[in-house]
């Protein structure tokens, strides 16, 4: 038997888990202001996440969706996009986004269980959160098929978790993304459970970057705890699409160094061990020591940021706690522009009843 | 003025809006080169190219999301399901995308979708071709369904549908594509959705229907007239939001209400104009209500289809009944 089709599976690391450079680094990493930037949006967003996390703890959150130990492929995304390129996010995605414009208070909004927080202020085109697993992945290729439509030199961002590829909307999006060529890049962000479920009993596959090569598409496993490497894949993968010659499936592998959410309890299907080990190859002591080898970064403008970041994140938190609540309107208001006039009677009659009724008041 | 099937109807004003607006666009399964395996999107893609008339790969679930992404850039996208029995993959993004979409942004993005697709049964096709899905539709808020049930109809709501910047199921009576032609102006002029129409006026009974069940309906009001007994027939045309107004205007009348549908009994459509009938218009009412539908059975494969259907013979004897209670 002849060989008719052969395929490999790349990976990147730029910075190994000490954060030494393992060779060239690429053009962006010459630019300290950037080099900053990210890490900055990462503390931030670590620090973020577990106000977060104390906020449900308290009773002032609803259910959350943590992003710990996902910082550097959630930044190293954003930094590779371009403000007019859209971003399809799943739901814990917030380094990406909040790079992209959308404000700590719009997310601390959404998981208060409104959604008003969905209503980005800026990066308007970006899709929301995406419960549905993985059902976001056609969204994706159909903006991209809009850019193609409209010749805009435009590419659409989607985010997808380990467990997601095993849904079929995540091929069938692939497949029309190959067929089409189609502008956009798929992230599969691995982080090793897809709430208990281990990535190793998810897949036979070795690797979620070759779940493109079915579809014809190529892949790309990176470092996700390094976010040069992630930048580098993402920005050789946005050129690519940008150029018309098709999507790329992105694998960064990465640790939820979290609980799935707030209402889940990892201690009941992963082992001690397995998450001290991980937390030894996060992304974020790895990179200062990067940019303090660089010069770049000193104890005294970490505390600094720290101070800044907590200052930030209060501030984000009282917009968030003096918002005004939403009326019952809302859930008739934007079904339609033009709203069919039996929703007209059962809005007075939630206005009447508030949501005093549903507590039995 | 030309004489035109339904489903050249529909085809008219496919291109009347592929042509008036650039940002319209046709996509599905067979709908370019084929044009459609019923022909609906014949010539389009000659016309108005690849890019605004695509062939998608197949996989009802990808059209659905696809269009959404589409959509919410700001294209108008009317997509085709092949069959109505090929739409389950695809309900998970009508239910939970293009539903909710406007309302979960609070308006920042919206999705103008049409989604076209062959309704109903009786034309000898294979398992899984001839179904009456509506009620999987009508169920969810933030969705338009409309059905309609002559060549006029089908164009003026397609291009109203198109026009509409929200979500539109569109479902089209397979029985009828061919079944008759009429004088049809391409003019471009839309009709207003959420209409039912009265088809036909009558004092003693009011007959419900939609799509093609309309052609058996109206065959048993002739039959019915020769005995005296004058339907008013609706054609709800518009599933979702029903125009309940119509029908109790009509049940004031006459009194007594017959609904005909294909789709199965159970939770169908008839139950939700019945239980409205009787909250709003219970004294008006000189009799039951009567239901004449499809069996609560799957929709059997072509040999059997016929009994399944209901028959003019049905109809005709629900109506006596009714005006004997």
């Amino acid at each position: 038997m002849r060989t008719v089709a052969e395929f490999a599976i790349g990976y990147e690391q730029l910075l190994d888990a000490s954060g030494n450079p393992t060779g060239t680094l690429p053009g962006f990493a010459s630019d300290p202001a950037q080099l900053t930037a990210m890490y900055r949006m990462m503390v931030l967003c670590r620090m973020f996440d577990a106000k977060c996390i104390n906020l449900q703890r308290t009773g002032k959150l609803g259910t959350y969706a943590p992003c710990t130990g996902h910082e550097a492929t959630h930044v190293g995304v954003a930094a590779a996009m371009r403000t007019d390129d859209v971003l399809v996010p799943v739901y814990r995605e917030y380094g990406t986004q909040l790079w992209r414009g959308v404000t700590m208070t719009e997310i601390l909004t959404y998981w208060a269980g409104d959604e008003r927080g969905n209503d980005f202020a800026t990066a308007r085109e970006d899709f929301p959160w995406c419960v549905p697993i993985g059902s976001q992945s056609p969204h994706a290729a159909g903006i991209a098929m809009a850019f193609k439509v409209r010749g805009q030199p435009r590419c659409a961002v989607c985010f997808i978790g380990d467990g997601g590829t095993s849904q079929g909307a995540f091929h069938e999006a692939v497949n029309m993304a190959g067929a089409q060529k189609l502008a956009v890049v798929y992230v599969i962000v691995n982080n090793g459970w897809a709430i208990s479920v281990p990535a190793n009993e998810q897949t036979a596959a070795q690797t979620f970057a070759q779940k493109g090569l079915g579809n014809g598409v190529p892949g790309v496993q990176v470092d996700g705890n390094d976010m040069l490497g992630v930048r580098k894949v993402m920005e050789d993968a946005l050129v690519r699409a940008r150029a018309g010659d098709g999507p790329t499936v992105v694998e960064a592998v990465t640790y939820r160094l979290s609980d799935h959410t707030t209402a889940d309890d990892a201690t009941r299907y992963r082992s001690a061990a397995e998450l001290e080990a991980a937390w030894k190859l996060e992304p974020l002591p790895r990179t200062k020591a990067f940019l303090i080898a660089r010069g770049l970064w000193d104890e005294a403008r970490e505390a600094q940021l720290r101070a800044e970041c907590a200052a930030r994140i209060d501030e984000a938190v009282r917009g968030y706690q003096g918002r005004t609540p939403a009326g019952t309107d809302a859930m008739f208001d934007y079904l339609f522009a033009r709203p069919p006039a039996m929703l007209a009677e059962q809005k007075q009659i939630a206005r009447h009843y508030g949501a005093g009724d549903a507590q039995g008041h | 003025m030309p004489r035109v099937t339904l489903v050249e109807s529909v085809n008219l004003a496919l291109a009347r809006a592929l042509a008036d607006d650039p940002d319209v666009v046709v996509v599905g399964e067979d709908v370019g080169v084929n044009g459609g395996v019923f022909r609906a999107t014949v010539g389009l893609q000659e016309r108005f190219g690849k890019l605004r008339v695509q062939d998608t790969p197949l996989a009802e679930g990808l059209i659905g999301g696809m269009s959404l992404g589409m959509a919410a850039q700001g294209l108008k996208v009317v997509a085709e399901i092949q069959f109505m029995g090929f739409l389950y993959p695809a309900l998970d993004q009508i239910a939970n995308h293009m539903a909710r979409l406007r309302h979960r942004t609070r308006g920042r993005l919206t999705c103008p979708v049409v989604i076209r697709m062959p309704h109903g049964g009786g034309i000898h096709a294979p398992e899984h071709h001839s179904e009456s899905l509506e009620v999987l539709l009508c169920h969810h808020a933030g969705l338009r369904v409309v059905c309609p049930s002559t060549p006029a109809a089908a164009y003026g709501l397609l291009l109203a549908a198109i026009r509409d910047p929200d979500p539109v199921l569109f479902l089209e009576p397979t029985r009828l594509y061919r079944l008759a032609k009429q004088d049809l102006l391409d003019d471009g002029i839309a009709l207003a959705l959420d209409k039912a129409q009265v088809l036909r006026q009558g004092d003693d009974i009011t007959v419900v229907s939609w799509g093609a069940m309309l052609h058996e309906t109206k065959q048993a009001a002739e039959r019915l007239a020769q005995e005296k007994i004058s339907c008013e027939v609706i054609d709800l045309t518009s599933l979702s939001p029903i125009d309940h107004d119509t029908i109790l205007e009509s049940v004031a009348h006459t009194g007594r209400l017959v609904i005909v549908h294909e789709a199965a009994r159970n939770a169908g459509l008839g139950a939700e104009i019945a239980a409205t009938v009787a909250e709003r218009g219970l004294y008006d009412l000189l009799a039951p209500i009567q239901r004449v539908t499809g069996y609560d059975t799957v929709m059997p494969y072509f040999a059997m289809e016929r009994a399944y259907i209901p028959g003019v013979a049905r109809i005709v004897d629900a109506v006596r009944t009714t005006m004997k209670a």
